[in-house]
């Protein structure tokens, strides 16, 4: 049995101008114990999937499950089984950290819930803040009470929508060692990011998603292994020649090329040098998930499904 | 069974935090509201003690009690459940209840209920602080406990109602101050609407707040204002209103929450 099933997922929202189609008809699952990724620009319906999954956006067609449970039919199983840390930083002004745990277990049908969460804030490096009310809390401690408060009934599946957002590196890296820790126990793992290397390092598999489709869905590996497995990337003030920026992502000075083979890189070179551009730290490297996205959501070929 | 037992710790969790929320700020939400009520009554019973009287053997003061506590019993059903909706919703943490099991008549009954609390509450904190100074009978105590039960969890349902229909502060104010506060001050607390002209007083008996004041009043006299009498119209149609309320309340709440859920 699969830990998550989306089956034609279709989201239309009718009241926006020119009706927008949010999701078109996704389909994929997640396996019990994956770390799965799920990436895609702004606006390509990451956070709607994810809505629709717990709950909180009825889909207009399609099924959704979690641990065999529909979202609508058996919505009382399936929110139980699921955990999730909303992208917004939100939090009720009224209560203290350990105050809010404690609701948020009753919510859940959960009591005497006091070691685990103990063992929550303890994970998250925030016991000393059980008893401080939540106004108090910087935004990094409020992040962490989300992640705690989206845990504490222990559910089999973790919904993480962009919870780095924003955050310092101290803290991405304690959260994601807890949340590496529960996925090696077993947990299923939903993550969604703007950080690419996070998705690189953690996921095992990876979906995009692009105008409310999937376009790529694969294990990371394979998807590094099947796009451009080399990268050329120099730093240079003045203009790159048309037929080389057209082909180029320039970040500021920095610019990256892709390079399937050695006479590709020596072509570039040539044109840069013909065209008097003068390059700094040039270095060929391997294509990150970065690229592979860049490519991805550059391709116009990639406008349906895989 | 494990997972009834677990809907009913969910319900209560909800309630016990509905109530810990007004709770943690009582003296906004308890002592305030027993302050303005006093406020009420030590101004106007100065100043009408003798030119007004109601019932034969009941002094203006005595009169106009009765009437306070149940005004303030309904305003503060009403804003209990209508301020923590309209504040989780513009704040967003309504997300934390949204992503739970909780059913929506389970939403419904720990939010309304704790609203009955808070009015119940701030009435009973009216009357312990005027006890001394006021006496009163209670004729008919079953009459001031259901009209004051029913009233709160008719007011707890239309505060639920206003809070799921408003967007943003604004609107809810302007169903409080536009809606509920003149109903609840037009309905004879202060006055006897047999002192009102006969216009005003047939618009009265299309305002529900008036039975709701009115038989709340017959718990201490054992009269109600002679126009009406006790049994038929409008104190059966109050009850049936408090009734209703929680009957069709948690079908109200089941649509607009589906609609608040997808707006979401």
């Amino acid at each position: 049995m699969s830990a998550v099933i989306f089956d034609c997922v279709e989201k239309t929202y009718s009241d926006a101008p020119g009706s927008l189609k949010a999701l078109d008809g996704v389909s994929f699952s997640i396996e019990p114990g994956e770390f799965f990724g799920l990436l895609g620009p702004n606006g390509a319906g990451k956070t709607t999937l994810i809505s629709v999954l717990a709950g909180l956006a009825r889909a207009s067609a399609g099924r959704v499950s979690v641990m065999g449970h529909d979202v609508l039919t058996g919505y009382a199983q399936a929110r139980r089984a699921l955990g999730v840390v909303p992208q917004e930083l939100v939090f009720d002004p009224f209560f203290s950290v350990r105050e809010t745990l404690v609701i948020q277990s009753g919510y859940f049908g959960v009591r005497h819930n006091g070691a685990w969460i103990d063992e929550l804030l303890e994970g998250l490096g925030m016991a000393d803040k059980a008893r401080v009310n939540m106004r108090q809390l910087s935004g990094g401690m409020k992040r962490r009470v989300l992640v705690a408060q989206a845990l504490v009934h222990r559910p089999p599946v973790i919904v993480l929508d962009e919870p780095t957002a924003g955050v310092d590196v101290e803290l991405r890296q304690a959260l994601w060692h807890f949340i590496s820790r529960l996925n090696k126990q077993g947990h299923t793992v939903l993550l969604t990011t703007h950080y690419l290397e996070e998705a690189e390092a953690l996921c095992s598999r990876i979906a995009m998603l692009k105008k409310g489709r999937i376009v790529a869905l694969d294990r990371t590996e394979n998807l590094l292994a099947g796009t451009a497995s080399t990268m050329l990337r120099f730093k240079t003030d003045q203009a790159l020649p048309p037929d080389v920026a057209a082909q180029a992502r320039v970040t500021g000075r920095s610019v990256q090329l892709q390079a399937h083979h050695a006479e590709e890189v020596e072509g570039v070179l040539k044109r840069l040098r013909e065209a008097g551009v003068r390059v700094e730290d040039l270095e060929i490297g391997r294509a990150d998930l970065e690229d592979v996205f860049f490519e991805i959501m550059q391709n116009p070929a990639h406008a349906g499904q895989p | 069974m494990r997972n009834s037992l677990a809907a009913l710790e969910g319900a209560s969790t909800l309630f016990r935090k509905e109530v810990l929320r007004f709770w943690k700020v009582s003296f906004q939400t308890i002592g305030a509201p027993v302050l303005t009520a006093l406020l009420y009554l030590m101004i106007f019973g100065h100043v009408l003690e003798d030119h007004v009287q109601v019932y034969d053997s009941v002094g203006y003061t005595g009169f106009l009690l009765p009437g306070l506590v149940m005004m303030s019993v309904l305003q503060n059903s009403f804003a209990n459940t209508s301020s923590s909706l309209i504040q989780s919703k513009v704040t967003g943490n309504l997300v934390f209840l949204l992503v739970t099991p909780l059913s929506h008549g389970a939403w419904f009954a720990a939010y309304v209920g704790a609203s009955m609390v808070r009015g119940l509450a701030v009435g009973l904190g009216v009357f312990a602080v005027t006890a001394a100074f006021i006496p009163l009978s209670f004729v008919e105590p079953w009459w001031i406990v259901i009209f004051a039960v029913l009233g709160s969890g008719l007011l707890g349902s239309l505060g639920l109602i206003a809070g799921l229909w408003a967007e943003k502060f604004d609107q809810m104010a302007a169903f409080q101050n536009f809606i509920i506060m003149p109903m609840t001050f037009l309905a004879g607390v202060f006055y006897s609407i047999h002192s009102l002209p006969v216009f005003w007083q047939q618009v009265s008996y299309f305002n529900p707040f008036f039975y709701m004041i009115d038989g709340f009043r017959r718990g201490f006299f054992g009269q109600c204002l002679p126009l009406v009498q006790p049994g038929r119209g409008g104190h059966g149609l109050c009850g049936s209103g408090g009734l209703g309320a929680v009957l069709v309340g948690p079908r109200l709440q089941d649509s607009r929450l589906n609609s608040l859920i997808d707006s979401g």
